[in-house]
């Protein structure tokens, strides 16, 4: 096996990869920096986010008001400390994408605009039409290619973090290219792989949303943390799940059920203005409006569709030039996709699974339990999400945390890391070979990766949706459990090594299905209900029981170990979350 | 809402394998608000698992699903069944290297786009306690259809100029160089003249069009390399700058 020797090694190449790599190194141009991904960086993810990122910028705005827009939304799991350092990190490190090109949409003097978004009490997003995931993972590609420290590596598809005693020594690969496996012998490694929205059936997710990333560092020991919280966004096309951004919401459009009635009203969300009030109808938190859907649909007031049932997302009051200046990727998709032109009709959409708020357990420096193991952007849970993310805090997310785990590996490499015996370390990194060897040697039966996909995204849609009890949540991990012995059955179609895309479809499952587990067993401990998980059975917020981050921990064939710890709390005590007039 | 059955004709190749790329054919029962890439994906998922492509976002931003689709270049997430026949022919993008089926071999693209260095080189960077520049909407307005380009190569297909001389430095390129050569926070346009206005660079380019026409993103290379070149041109020969930019229209027209 052909080892590559690098000073940090870091999976995943989208906006927070890429943030990392930059900060790690401007940090220290002499060190060697491996960008490792599945994919190239520009079909990254983050290319599909639309609204914007927060960051305080407007004089009538606070760092106190970000602060607590965002530990309200999180419904005060977040972690206060790490809030902090978010907030105040954000407004520099979206000046510094401005400086490296990102076309940012502008104000009348030629300032940065932003505009309102969910659960946000003055307006601080800084969006870029509505493509700023697009611009802002542009910006971040094109501008690594002046840093020759960043040797990028695109198209390896990273399967096991090779750990000896507690420390992270690099990883291993599959060039796709050739179908070889490669050791990355590395002194510190940064995961950044992003979210796993594909565990779900119906998401916004592209289909390189797998887990990998959390696979990886959750069979490597590290535990995953509140992973049950997985957030719907109010607005998917029905059949694709393809996002219709909140800032379409932030520029006024409303939700109307079958009647043309404003639904949210009878969802403490009102009074319904004709103009958006801030935390208030369209503009209250991702949360509060998917469960609304529910509601609605089951008081059977929602529109039905081939695809499911729908509501009506209203624009046509904003006009043409507007939806065309702030909009024009909405009205393109909408009009494509669903035949909808929304200056001439209201959009379809349903809620749809589109974030995982929970992820890899680092503390406040993006460290994990593992010595030389960093995780930033939605791969990672640090925790500034809490129990529901605030819509356009991600991107920001993936910037601040991103360039932070780069500039802490770096100190950590130039620190200098714990000489490893080399024969144990080799020896670690031929056992993941070997797994994957493992998988075009196996034999029988029979069992096709698609159904196995399939019938993982009908139990967790069925569930752990958007509302789960403990009866449903019991017969997921049972599913799941079944689907593990399953994929054990599983044999390649494929056997070639050039691009074998059966081989990698094989491996993004067994992510996605250790993924799913922790997400399933997490639910059914968390006998509350908070932010986006909700449970039927428990239907209020248990903070004696229940203000804590949930750890899943792996456990070979068994399911996963639950276990808790505390939640930081520096100065917002939990309180009722409270939107729409009944705020003032 | 009945299924149309249409027969996909795919470009099947891998180098273990096969000495040649060869055709195969498959029988796909499509919704008809189905895209192309919908009916590969149960190719994948229901027929022949050892069918390879790239797919991503199926939402025609990540610019992963370039194909050429009865003949045209397109995303196949963009390209919806029922404007096709009941025959579809998918093959590999043009003008690249086949590396497995319907993957392309991009490194000839990622080492152009470096070259033309696309990345804001300021005259005296701002520190971050400095904010953010000002850029009026006019400005943003100069240089904003050019920052829209997804990397999805279609353009590179559709060149026939590509086609002939691979050196040749090609619309996406040429367009972010562009991009950033008309950003108003940006100085760095000399720095990108030696490839930019190079022999392979935008004088290479007969202006067909065919990039513009091609482009899911109505980010018009043929626009940025006909403004580059007059630009270009201005800097050493403004006297000849007028008779150059008629005669440039009339090749454009006739090449139509």
């Amino acid at each position: 096996m052909e080892t590559i020797d690098t000073d940090i090694a870091i999976i995943g190449a989208g906006g927070a990869g890429l943030r990392a790599a930059i900060a790690a190194s401007e940090a220290n141009p002499g060190l060697s920096v491996a960008l490792i991904s599945k994919v190239y960086p520009m079909r990254s993810h983050t290319v599909a986010a639309e609204g914007g990122a927060a960051g305080v910028i407007k004089d009538e705005d606070s760092f106190d008001n970000h602060f607590n827009d965002t530990v309200s939304g999180g419904d005060w799991l977040c972690d206060q400390d790490a809030v902090e350092l978010f907030i105040q990190e954000a407004p520099r490190e979206l000046t510094q994408i401005e400086h490296w090109g990102c076309p940012w949409s502008r104000d009348d003097e030629g300032r940065v605009a932003v505009r309102p978004f969910g659960g946000m009490k003055v307006e601080r997003t800084w969006y870029a039409a509505d493509k700023t995931g697009f611009h802002l993972l542009h910006t971040l590609f094109q501008t690594s290619l002046k840093y020759p420290g960043i040797r990028r590596f695109d198209e390896y598809y990273s399967t096991d973090l090779v750990v000896v005693d507690g420390q992270c020594h690099g990883l291993t690969a599959i060039e796709m290219r050739t179908g070889q496996v490669r050791f990355f012998r590395a002194k510190a490694v940064i995961i950044a792989t992003g979210g796993a929205g594909k565990v779900f059936p119906f998401t916004t997710n592209g289909a390189i949303k797998t887990g990998d990333g959390m696979a990886m560092a959750y069979r490597a020991g590290v535990p995953l943390k509140d992973m049950e919280f997985v957030q719907y966004h109010p607005t998917g096309l029905p059949g694709t799940g393809i996002l219709i951004t909140e800032g379409s919401r932030g520029e006024g459009g409303i939700l109307v059920n079958k009647d043309g009635y404003r639904y949210l009203q009878d969802y403490n969300l009102g009074p319904p203005d004709p103009w958006p009030r801030k935390k208030a109808m369209e503009l209250g938190p991702r949360d509060r409006l998917s469960q609304a859907f529910w509601h609605e649909q089951q008081k059977g007031r929602t529109i039905e569709t081939d695809y499911g049932d729908v509501v009506h997302l209203d624009l046509r009051h904003l006009g043409a030039a507007k939806i065309n200046e702030r909009l024009p990727m909405v009205r393109e998709l909408a009009m494509s996709y669903v035949g909808v032109d929304p200056i001439e009709a209201p959009i379809p959409v349903r809620p749809v699974v589109h974030y995982t708020m929970g992820g890899i357990d680092t503390d406040i420096t993006t460290a994990t339990t593992v010595a030389g193991l960093y995780a930033a952007g939605e791969c990672a849970c640090v925790s500034i999400n809490g129990a529901n993310r605030l819509g356009s805090n991600s991107l920001t997310e993936l910037l601040v945390f991103g360039s932070l785990a780069g500039r802490n590996a770096a100190g950590y490499v130039q620190g200098g890391s714990q000489a490893a015996n080399e024969t144990t370390v080799n020896a670690a990194a031929e056992a993941a070979q070997q797994r994957v060897l493992e998988l075009f040697r196996r034999k029988g039966g029979g069992e096709s990766i698609a159904h196995l996909r399939r019938d993982m995204n009908t139990a967790m849609e069925a569930g752990a949706g958007i509302y789960r009890s403990e009866d449903s949540l019991q017969s997921c991990v049972t599913q799941m459990q079944a689907l593990r012995q399953r994929y054990a059955n599983v044999e390649l179609a494929d056997k070639s090594n050039v691009f074998n895309t059966d081989l990698i479809e094989a491996l993004e499952l067994g992510s996605m299905l250790d993924v799913a587990l922790t997400m399933a067993c997490s639910a059914l401990q968390r006998k509350e209900s908070r932010g986006s998980h909700q449970r039927l059975d428990f239907t209020e917020r248990d903070d004696a029981n229940y203000l804590r981050h949930t750890l899943a921990s792996f456990a070979a064939d068994q399911l996963p170990t639950i276990a808790y710890s505390d939640v930081t709390i520096t100065r917002s005590q939990p309180a009722e979350r409270v939107y729409g007039g009944s705020q003032e | 809402m009945s299924d149309r059955v249409v027969e996909f004709e795919i470009l099947r190749y891998d180098p273990d394998q096969d000495e040649t790329p060869r055709f195969q054919t498959y029988s796909v029962p499509c919704h008809e608000d189905w895209v192309v890439l919908d009916a590969i994906n149960y190719i994948k998922d229901e027929l022949d698992r050892t069918l390879s492509y790239r797919w991503s976002c199926h939402m025609a931003v990540c610019g992963s699903c370039g194909m050429v689709i009865n003949g045209e270049p397109a995303l196949a997430c963009h390209a919806f069944v029922r404007d096709y026949p009941d025959q579809i022919r998918v093959e590999p993008l043009h003008n690249f290297p086949v590396e497995r089926d319907l993957v392309v071999n991009m490194d000839d693209f990622i080492g152009k786009l470096t070259s033309v260095k696309p990345w804001l080189i300021a005259k005296d960077p701002k520190t971050i306690d400095e904010g953010a520049y000002l850029q009026s909407k006019a400005e943003l307005s100069i240089f904003k259809q050019y920052t829209a380009c997804i990397n999805c190569l279609l353009c590179y297909s559709a060149c026939p100029q590509y086609a002939l001389n691979d050196a040749f430095v090609g619309p996406a390129a040429l367009a972010l160089a562009h991009r950033y050569n008309q950003d108003s926070r940006d100085v760095g346009r000399s720095a990108r003249q030696d490839v930019v206005a190079s022999n392979p660079g935008i004088w290479e380019c007969s202006f067909v069009g065919a990039c513009s026409e091609v482009c899911p993103k109505s980010v018009d290379p043929a626009a940025a390399i006909q403004q580059a070149k007059i630009a270009s041109t201005g800097d050493y020969f403004l006297d000849f700058l007028m008779p150059w930019r008629n005669k440039a229209a009339d090749d454009g027209s006739n090449d139509q």
